[in-house]
């Protein structure tokens, strides 16, 4: 008798495979942490907050670069060429040339632009008017303006270029898109500054996630002491507090997301509006859904990592003694 | 069950708590360690729950040398000991249930499993009515049993107690006893520090009085218990 109370007395607890604990475990301790969050509102909400705050701004910075690609983008096909004839080439000579080019398809409309005219034009506009009489002749050669066509793409725009290189008249094509060239190279540097500040402002994250887990494993200073005691893991007791990590960093993601696109929202008709004053048809361009789902899956990740750095490194002072 | 094998606990400060202690309980026993406080009681359950560990000598529990449990293993190594403390150790931001059942979450037992489990647990200490409110609401006796329903709620070879009537009245007190007595009529082997002698003459069990970190008088195993 003795024998099979003992047996009873004394048992393993019989536990699940595994995986089941493991999601076991974690369903009920994210349940317990988002309940936990919606029992203090007003902290979780100035934590998710500011959280949202610091991923919209770099969200709201490369929305503009993308924006300001776009629009600027349009701008590279309608440019003129500048076609600088041969010295010894006529003007008789330059209007057959002139006659050739708008005879292709790809061009809209062929200017010439006489050398004496020219000088003319550069003589009242430079203010060298006097530099200029102390020269021979008119250093200026004709110059042929080449608008190409609107549906050029820009393959078929480097052709037409060489094509007018090519031409035994020509001495030099001078393409005026170097500015608009210049101007994507600089967006393409903001666009990077852009990524170094968020990666600092991630960092912020970090550190902001960070505290607010250290502090919470301070105010459960006692109860991990008790689960400790009666066998909890590391991971045990880390565990509700990586949720409420990812649950901070998720909730600040989608919070983030929202905002920018309310002031997409906000922003589009008066800027639809302005565009119609100069070109028409311009539309603000929102975050696609690859970057609302990069800026909540970071928040998420920061999150995670900040609340695993501070958790594991507050938890390991907590020894029962 | 426990074993004790020239164990010595210095502090940094050179004091020692335990000086060359070297002690056997068998597997089934229940043994009362007592001793004035500061006579290394409580250093001598630490150790056991790997709480402490001795700067010589070796500990050895249920086989295992608990020099050798690293300090990964620690977790897994105390969920076989049952532990009841003097001030119960229990969280108040959850009820009665969840308190005793939070050794088979961690464990990972299945909801019925711990549902069942955590019944019986209670129903042994006579606190089964009383699951779903908060330990703060109960009496310090009540929630001294919940410590204990926790403490045994795995199942434990072995549990360990460290002045478990501490806070009680006498009546209480006994009532505490009892029902360590009925865990180790079925088997469990109990370690229980006190200095409550008059209560431990009344059990009749072995008797391990601590005095400046040594034995002062061996126990006497042989000795009927005298249980009323």
């Amino acid at each position: 008798m003795a024998v099979s109370r003992h047996k009873d007395a004394v048992a393993p607890v019989r536990t699940r495979g595994p995986v089941s604990i493991w999601f076991g475990r974690h369903g009920s301790t994210a349940a317990a942490s988002f309940r936990k969050l919606v029992r203090q509102p007003f902290s979780t909400l100035m934590i998710v907050g500011v959280i949202a705050i610091t991923l919209a701004i770099p969200s709201v910075l490369h929305l503009m670069v993308k924006n300001a690609l776009a629009i600027s983008g349009g701008w590279d096909d309608a440019l003129d060429f500048s076609v600088f004839l041969e010295d010894d080439v006529s003007l008789e000579e330059a209007g057959s040339v002139r006659d050739l080019i708008l005879q292709r398809a790809d061009v809209a409309s062929v200017t010439l632009v006489g050398r004496d005219e020219a000088l003319a034009e550069f003589r009242e506009q430079s203010g060298f008017g006097a530099a200029l009489d102390q020269l021979d002749g008119n250093p200026l050669p004709h110059t042929l303006v080449v608008r190409p066509g609107a549906l050029n793409t820009p393959e078929t725009i480097g052709l037409l270029r060489e094509e007018l290189t090519n031409l035994p008249e020509t001495a030099a094509v001078q393409v005026d898109t170097d500015w608009v060239q210049r101007f994507h190279a600089i967006l393409a540097i903001v666009d990077q500054s852009i990524g170094i500040g968020a990666a600092l402002l991630g960092l912020a994250i970090l550190v902001i996630i960070g505290n607010t887990i250290r502090l919470d494993v301070e105010n459960r200073r006692d109860e991990i002491e008790v689960v400790k005691l009666i066998g909890a893991s590391d991971g045990f007791v880390r565990r509700p507090f990586l949720w409420s990590g990812l649950l901070y960093g998720f909730l600040g993601g989608v919070l983030a997301v929202l905002l920018v696109h309310l002031g997409v929202f906000l922003l589009d008709e008066p800027v639809t509006r302005l565009a119609g004053l100069y070109r028409g048809n311009v539309e603000l361009l929102r975050l696609s859904l690859e970057e609302s789902a990069l800026v909540i899956g970071g928040g998420a990740a920061l999150g995670l990592v900040g609340s695993w750095f501070a958790a594991s490194r507050r938890m390991r002072a907590i020894e029962p003694g | 069950m426990i074993r004790f094998e020239n164990v010595t606990r210095r502090f940094p400060g050179g004091q020692e708590a335990l000086s060359g202690l070297s002690l056997n309980i068998d597997a089934g026993e229940m043994v009362f360690v007592t001793g004035h406080s500061g006579a290394g009681k409580s250093t001598l359950l630490k150790l056991v729950a790997l709480i402490d560990r001795p700067t010589g000598g070796q500990v050895i529990v249920d086989g295992q040398n608990t020099a050798r449990v690293k300090r990964r293993r620690i977790p897994a190594y105390r969920r076989q000991i049952g532990m009841v403390f003097q001030d119960h150790k229990l969280l108040y931001d959850r009820p009665v249930f969840d308190n005793v059942g939070l050794p088979l979450i961690i464990a990972g037992a299945g909801p019925r499993e711990t549902g069942r489990r955590v019944r019986a647990a209670l129903e042994q200490v006579g606190l089964l009515q009383k699951e779903k409110r908060n330990p703060e609401t109960l009496s310090a006796g009540e929630q001294q049993r919940v410590g204990i329903a926790r403490a045994i709620v795995t199942r434990p070879k072995l549990l360990i107690a460290d002045e478990p009537t501490g806070n009680l009245d006498p009546d209480l007190s006994l009532e505490v006893m009892r029902i360590f007595r009925r865990f180790n009529e079925v088997g469990v082997t109990l370690m229980i520090a006190s200095h409550d002698i008059g209560l431990i003459d009344r059990l009749g069990c072995r008797r391990i009085e601590l005095e400046e970190g040594r034995l002062a008088a061996p126990g006497d195993p042989a000795e009927e218990p005298a249980w009323p």
